[in-house]
């Protein structure tokens, strides 16, 4: 680093003296004075030690009784039946479609920082892939809960898979359901593996600084030996990177078979082409909104922000803006579609959409997920965590509003009017979305403590290129 | 070597991944085979200087691949078009276009679980024990620490001979690694 330069001698947290670039944007993806025993001392001192313990605990505290509120939401589910939802013909797709379409998008940021942006080489994906790929593991993780419990007898959900049964029966394959199946559990399983074989040396880090026997022990076991071997690291590097390979058009064809739900059924706002585009750019949008929810209040509590500067801060609000604009195309382009093709059902569905008794819902949509976001454009609110938080937090209401929209929407009023009829959640919906929310947090906690959030192996090969741009 | 502590090897510890890579390639053209290096991240360049060239993994996950996608297409078709054949709207019961959605995921499992099972499988692990971790320095290997190992199985290795050899590269320490 260029010596007599005070912006970068300051300490790590002294987020404000970052050097910028001649545009004017944070440009620092590692704060100065990084060694390889500072990223693994500070990284996994948080496994090991763990500082602020109390922080932490009030958080799990929360989480945790939040997703006891679902099980007993679920055991309720399980012993009385689907109808103490609010579901009902017309509208049988109520919360639990909405909040599996908005968990399983949120979960796609992930592997997008972490399987695209590795095969683009962006670096900055560096110090926060792992946390990110946690957190897709665990919304998807919510995200299933949701069609599984809406089949009604949830105990029986292997009727979808393929499989010799008594009855000569198979699943319909020609069915968007069950792509659905297999793309969801698809997602869930390469992103386990895309993980865990990211984790490997970092596993084997951590058992390496543990003290106790028992660390040693349960670390030692999830490492399987890792000794850090040039021919393992050849091979290593190689799966790695075709599991990247492998999971970017995952990413993409799953919102894609999601958004096949919808458009390939014939109710009017949903028969749309636009729908498989227009969903992933949504999942990337609300994905990044998560991250930022997540990443921003634990760079402060666990001091990461050496590691998560601002330039990784203001490269997500760039993603999240050009992501929130594909998606406000998508809006327009739902309006203009309907008024040209000329079908009365497909007119009367947006009249209904802005003006109808869900029109609350769709100008919230509009406020929270477009008009927002627009702050974005601002370098200030880009490279200002606290304002960033805030328009994130925005967008991760209005995608959920998103999904309420075109589901309920469509739904409760489509061709004959007789059979209109208005959807209202119960209890039981609210207390199973809330629930799912304490499960991803409770996961998402139990991940921070137990194993690095940040990949040490990988912040040590941006340490050495560092040093080498920087002598 | 005496047969009460049998000997796996000489090690050899260095500061960074330039001195490891530079160590290794004169290693390898000293004659000695049978050698690793240890890094805590992976270093461009240092496997080409054990004298591997490819990676088996790749072809791994072709075949993997390949058998997801053709294994899953034909388990459709023979669901739909042969064994339960089911009339919907008079379309024809191979309608491959509803088949591709399930075929590409299946492929793209298949071809991870081969990923990362192959590259497992090719690195011998799980390994519970191995002689490197006897070496009580080799604790830094997954945090700032690089070492190359010379095995005592190797033709060339000599006790005094190697550890001389070891010591001309300039490196921290060499250190005995007992099996």
């Amino acid at each position: 680093m260029p010596e007599g330069d005070p912006k970068i001698t300051k300490g790590p947290e002294a987020d404000v003296g970052y050097p910028l670039t001649p545009l004017g944007y944070p440009s620092r993806i590692l704060g100065p004075g990084e060694t390889y025993d500072t990223v693994t001392e500070r990284i996994s001192s948080i496994v090991l030690r763990h500082p602020p313990l109390k922080l932490w605990w009030v958080g799990f505290a929360i989480a945790f009784s939040m997703l006891m509120m679902f099980l007993f939401a679920v055991t309720w589910l399980l012993y009385r039946g689907i109808g103490i939802w609010g579901v009902n013909i017309p509208v049988a797709w109520g919360f639990a479609i909405v909040n599996f379409v908005w968990w399983i998008g949120i979960g796609h940021a992930g592997t997008f920082i972490s399987a695209i942006l590795l095969l683009v080489l962006q670096k900055w994906r560096t110090s926060i892939n792992r946390l990110t790929e946690a957190m897709t593991l665990f919304a998807v993780a919510c995200a299933g809960m949701f069609p599984l419990l809406h089949l009604g007898r949830p105990w029986l959900f292997y009727w979808l898979l393929p499989y010799p049964d008594t009855m000569g029966l198979w699943p319909q394959f020609r069915s968007p359901l069950v792509w659905d199946v297999f793309a969801v559990s698809t997602y869930f399983t390469v992103s386990l593996i895309f993980w865990y074989v990211g984790l490997l040396p970092d596993l084997a880090t951590v058992r390496d600084r543990a003290q106790t026997w028992r660390k040693k022990f349960i670390y030692g076991v999830l490492a399987m030996g890792w000794r850090g071997s040039a021919r393992h690291w050849q091979r290593h590097q190689s799966a790695y990177l075709l599991l990247a390979g492998l999971a970017t058009p995952l990413v993409l064809s799953v919102h894609s078979v999601v958004s096949l739900d919808f458009s390939v059924a014939i109710v009017p706002g949903w028969h749309s082409t636009i729908f498989p585009p227009y969903f992933v750019a949504g999942a990337i949008y609300s994905g990044f909104a998560m991250v930022l929810n997540i990443v921003i209040p634990l760079r402060r509590i666990y001091k990461l922000e050496s590691y998560i500067t601002l330039r990784h801060l203001n490269n997500m609000a760039n993603v999240m803006l050009a992501t929130g604009m594909m998606v406000a195309y998508g809006y327009l382009m739902e309006a203009f579609m309907a008024w040209f093709s000329g079908d009365i059902y497909e007119q009367y569905m947006m009249v209904n959409r802005a003006f109808g008794p869900y029109g609350w819902a769709f100008w919230a949509l509009m406020l929270t997920n477009v008009l927002i976001p627009q702050a974005l454009w601002s370098r200030r609110v880009r490279t200002t965590p606290i304002l960033l938080f805030l328009v994130a937090f925005s967008v991760n209401v209005g995608m959920w509003l998103e999904r309420f929209v075109i589901v309920i929407t469509s739904l409760a009023r489509d061709y004959v009017p007789s059979i209109w009829r208005m959807y209202y959640p119960t209890r039981w919906d609210w207390m199973t979305f809330f629930g799912t929310i304490g499960l991803f947090l409770t996961l998402l906690l139990l991940f921070i403590r137990f194993l690095p959030m940040i990949s040490m192996s990988e912040v040590r090969e941006l340490v050495t290129e560092h040093e080498e741009v920087e002598p | 070597m005496k047969a009460a502590n049998p000997l796996y090897g000489l090690m050899a510890e260095f500061a960074n991944e330039r001195a490891l890579l530079e160590a290794t390639r004169r290693t390898y053209a000293g004659g000695y085979r049978r050698l690793d290096a240890y890094s805590p991240f992976p270093v461009e360049g240092l496997a080409q200087a054990l004298g591997r060239r490819r990676t088996a993994v790749p072809l791994i996950v072709l075949i993997g691949g390949l058998t997801g996608g053709l294994g899953g297409y034909f388990l459709q078709y023979y669901a739909m078009a042969v064994d339960y054949k089911f009339n919907i709207g008079g379309r024809p019961l191979h309608s491959w276009p509803s088949f591709i959605p399930i075929t590409f995921e299946l492929t793209v499992l298949c071809a991870s679980l081969s990923a990362v099972i192959g590259m497992l499988a090719l690195n011998r692990l799980p390994e519970p024990y191995h002689p490197v971790f006897n070496v009580p320095e080799f604790a830094r290997a997954s945090v700032d620490r690089f070492f190359l190992c010379i095995e005592s199985t190797d033709p060339v290795f000599e006790l005094p001979e190697t550890r001389r050899f070891l010591e001309s590269l300039n490196p921290i320490r060499v250190m005995e690694v007992s099996s």
